[in-house]
């Protein structure tokens, strides 16, 4: 991207607050998610979990199933192709397709309570629940492992015997339950040290949690005679569902149209399939549609968690305040097979510091645990909370307000992070300032009472996006993309188009298109969907405003040079500059020729046909994310429960296209990560059975467990995007994690690094601290 | 290998329309409406009581349609939130939601729409706490909640006229 590009930064439309255009069908129940639609001779899929954490399958017998009436198919991982170590193409990260397919279906082996080893079809779901308890399956089981430190023993059980832990130098020689080492260092470490006055090392674990989506996993599939497949699922990417189901079922993807439902929430856990290939596999076998649906047990046994974590950090630091060195050794817990983001936490943890002297290392671990998925930020909150409670420490040691501190070492314009890429304007610091300046930081705190604060990097994707607008005769506008919407992006696309054209928000008619319907957009996740797709719904709009006035120019007879784009109108210069009337310095000659976006639509017919066009684009304009929270809590001694009493979350978007839903971005991030520090964790028994597989033992934060969610919206333009658009959607899960981990040991006079700081461990480590 | 199951049939007034289905003895309320009655407004998203995304009203109470028994609804009136926009005209809890942003995928936003309802039906000024503590029942992972108080607070204003 030219570093020369202009970034708009006078807006109309962009910037204000209208009713998201698919608001109606979502307040009245008639907005379609996974679940809601049913198709014509529809049986239903139901699939066999596996019993045991880690055990060789000796055999599958379907024959008690398939005699129950109602039956019409049948289905294991020998209707599947053999993954062998094929490379999974065109997926939006480098996966192996023996770490995916066994997901989907368990092939010799299962290595996690409840993995998939095989399903039915019935014509009811309760017939074919029945049917999947009729399938015998022999087991021969063998030992597991969880703990990811008993994962690391040299008499571990292994749970994949060709598994040599890559990123070794030199390789391993004997197979373990390291998937990969990272390690990546700048400067000196050992000299940052010796030149510090403080060096404080803690060790912070995180638990195994779950992105909790309230809409379970569903799809209903059909295949045609010719062997064509139809999907539809609840997904955030339909084209990562096309490519995934070809590989794991050997299905061309040319095949397989998939058409995404409203989505109910994903934050990463839907951007990967479990059951999809399965409902095209048994819908072929019956000839009939199939429609699978998980119950939340299974959401919570079967589908990918989020890593548990152990991070050591040590951090040097002078007098002064500057940071002279950090050091992070990181474990992350992949489950039964490698999907960790891993790398992600080892080069972004130390991102928010200018500190010349940086060692991050990290180790994958597997486990008998199910298969860890994306959560919002993947891996970041992991080595983030360990490097901002050390920092809140180092403050608390310092004598120095954690603001004032982070401020001293904050990264700006030109500061180069671990990753290499030398930072363009950033808005740490002013979100630091904004923080510190809030009403909120000024309260002073009660006895039992607790303020903690983090700031958060996030990297944010670009990736590939498709975008097409097509002008209807009366001038409406429709926009297309392959966006799955979580969270309000129609309404950022209508916004984008509006602005671009100049026309009301409301002629705009934004659509998401099936896999047939639109070109490839990777999925919505990483933050990157305003940014890239709203670039190609820019671009596609630029693209129609030159073919616009390049109509009118025609019917005028004059050059397309001589016509102005001006408030969804082509006017006749008359040679006054486009700048000059664009920014109505100059008004427009009396007398000049003008056509509405009506009129040129009305007319297309006969001006060159419809009016449409259509952009596409690989993003490499992304700009990161830095967020800056403040937490206030008060611990209860008696019961050792937190309340959180006020909540600050400042972050710089770039540029906030639909300001009210940047909000609920940084306020839902936030509540996730109040969750996740306080409450949510995956408890197992001895036998690597999940305890807690519901949402009334896995509790994810209610109304009243909170009070309002202040939020600042900081925009320092990314300098790379036309709109100024950052990313928004992940970074906000970083800080809160670290910030009320402080703020509760504050609070309550303790240091209790082992998370979640449930009630019983933080009234454990009350009684100790007395 | 259980019998099939003798359906019950079973006779209510859905969204003050008569309404007559079939079911199992087993299947719950939120089945039959979204499987039977093509009500999908009504979501499933743990079908054990614990996130409300299923929230109707049945005869005047505020309940979990995955924990009422299809068989039990013999004669009852009940409302979905198909029901609660009338005439075209939506409801000031639809609508204030709406200009709040309060939603971002959606799938909790029924059973918030029938929960908030309910609550400003038997108390027209809820203070926030008592707002907070009558939706605790309704799970959102999206927005943190925030702008959903201030949505359904500021429907009661609207309703109170002010």
């Amino acid at each position: 991207m030219t570093s020369d590009m202009k970034v708009k930064t006078q807006f109309r439309h962009v910037g204000t607050r209208p009713v998201r255009p698919d608001g109606l069908d979502k307040v009245t129940g008639r907005a379609q998610y996974g679940a809601d639609r049913n198709l014509q001779g529809q049986v239903y899929g139901h699939i066999v979990r596996s019993p045991h954490a880690h055990a060789r399958i000796k055999s599958i017998d379907f024959s008690a199933a398939e005699k129950l009436p109602g039956v019409v198919a049948t289905m294991s991982a020998a209707d599947l192709p053999e993954p062998g170590d094929r490379l999974i193409p065109g997926a939006e990260v480098e996966m192996k397709l023996k770490n995916v397919s066994p997901v989907i279906m368990a092939r010799d082996k299962v290595l996690y309570h409840s993995q998939a080893v095989a399903a039915v079809a019935a014509t009811s779901p309760r017939i074919a629940a029945e049917a999947a308890a009729l399938v015998k399956v022999e087991y021969e089981v063998l030992p597991h492992v969880l703990d990811m430190h008993a994962a690391l023993a040299d008499d571990a059980p292994l749970l994949h015997e060709d598994n040599f832990t890559v990123g070794m130098d030199p390789p391993p020689e004997k197979p373990s339950n390291v998937s990969v080492y990272v390690a990546m260092a700048k400067g000196d470490v050992e000299q940052g040290f010796a030149e510090a006055d403080i060096v404080l090392e803690r060790t912070v674990t995180l638990p195994m949690c779950h992105q909790a989506y309230i809409e379970p996993h569903a799809c209903v599939a059909k295949v045609d005679e010719n062997g064509k497949v139809d999907i539809w699922c609840t997904t955030q990417g339909q084209f990562m569902v096309r490519v995934l189901t070809a590989e794991v079922t050997g299905i061309p993807q040319k095949d397989i149209k998939v058409t995404p439902s409203e989505i109910g929430g994903g934050f990463g856990g839907k951007t990967t399939v479990y059951i999809e290939p399965v409902a095209a596999v048994l819908a072929k076998k019956a000839g009939r549609p199939v429609k699978i649906v998980m119950s939340r047990e299974e959401v919570f046994r079967a589908s990918g968690p989020v890593s548990d974590s152990e991070t050591r950090v040590k951090i040097g630091v002078k007098k002064d305040g500057t940071i002279t060195a950090i050091d992070s050794d990181m474990l992350m817990n992949t489950g039964a097979y490698s999907a960790s983001a891993m790398f992600a936490g080892v080069l972004f943890g130390t991102a928010p510091y200018k500190c010349e002297n940086i060692r991050s290392i990290g180790r994958e671990v597997l486990t008998n645990k199910p298969r860890v998925w994306a959560y919002r930020a993947p891996g970041a909150p992991q080595a983030l909370t360990a490097v901002e409670c050390v920092v809140n420490e180092l403050a608390a040691e310092l004598g120095m307000d954690p603001i004032d501190l982070r401020l001293q070492n904050a990264v700006e314009e030109g500061d180069i992070p671990l990753y290499g890429v030398p930072f363009q304007p950033v808005g740490l610091k002013e979100c630091l300032e904004k923080v510190k300046e809030h009403p909120n930081y000024q309260v002073p705190l009660g006895p039992n009472q607790g303020r903690g604060v983090a700031c958060a990097f996030w990297i944010n994707a670009g990736m590939q996006s498709s975008a097409s607008i097509h002008v209807a005769p009366d001038g409406g506008i429709s926009v297309q993309t392959g966006n799955p919407d979580i969270g309000g992006s129609r309404a950022s696309m209508a916004l984008m188009a509006a602005e671009v054209l100049g026309v009301p928000v409301e002629t705009v008619r934004p659509a998401v298109m099936d896999t047939d319907s639109i070109g490839y957009c990777d999925g919505t996740g990483g933050s990157r969907t305003t940014l890239a797709t709203g670039g190609a719904v820019i671009q596609a709009a630029e693209k129609l405003v030159e073919e616009l006035r390049r109509r009118a120019a025609a019917s005028w007879q004059v050059d397309i040079e001589d016509v102005a784009w001006l408030d969804g109108k082509a006017v006749e210069r008359c040679g006054i500059g486009i700048d000059e009337l664009i920014e109505g310095s100059s008004p427009i000659k009396d007398g000049a020729k003008v056509l509405t976006l009506a009129e040129l639509a009305a007319t297309a017919g006969n001006t060159g046909g419809p009016l449409t066009a259509v952009a596409s684009l690989h993003a490499h304009n992304a700009a990161p994310a830095f967020a800056v929270n403040a937490c206030d809590v008060e611990v209860d001694p008696e019961t050792g429960r937190t309340t959180v009493l006020r909540y600050t979350c400042a972050q710089d978007v770039g540029k906030a296209i639909h300001p009210a839903y940047v909000e609920g971005q940084l306020q839902g991030g936030a509540v996730q990560g109040i969750g996740w520090a306080l409450n949510e964790e995956y408890l197992w028994d001895e036998n690597g059975v999940l305890d807690n597989a519901g949402l009334l033992d896995y509790r994810i934060p209610v109304a009243s467990d909170l009070p309002m969610i202040d939020t600042i919206i900081v925009e320092e333009p990314n300098i790379m995007h036309p709109f100024g658009v950052r990313g928004v959607g992940e970074a906000p899960i970083c800080p809160p994690v670290p910030a009320v981990t402080t703020a509760v040991n504050n609070a309550a006079g303790i240091l209790l690094y082992d998370l979640p700081l449930s009630p019983p461990k933080v009234l454990a480590a009350i009684d100790e601290r007395d | 290998m259980s019998a099939p199951m003798k359906k019950c049939h079973v006779s209510a007034t859905v969204n003050g329309e008569p309404r007559e289905f079939l079911c199992e003895p087993t299947q719950v309320l939120s089945d039959i409406l979204r499987n039977d009655l093509d009500l999908t407004g009504t979501k499933e998203g743990c079908t054990t009581g614990d996130c409300g995304a299923c929230s109707v009203m049945l005869d005047g109470a505020l309940v979990c349609s995955c924990l009422v028994l299809a068989a039990e609804v013999e004669g009852s009136e009940i409302e979905t939130v198909e029901g609660v926009a009338k005439d075209g005209v939506l409801h000031p809890v639809q609508e204030k939601l709406l200009e709040h942003a309060a939603l971002q995928c959606g799938i909790c936003t029924p059973g918030i729409v029938v929960a908030a309802k309910a609550l400003l039906e038997q108390n027209p000024d809820p203070s926030e706490e008592e707002t907070r503590y009558w939706l605790a029942g309704n799970l959102c992972r999206c927005t943190g909640y925030d702008k959903i108080i201030r949505a359904v607070m500021d429907a009661g204003a609207a309703m109170r006229g002010e």
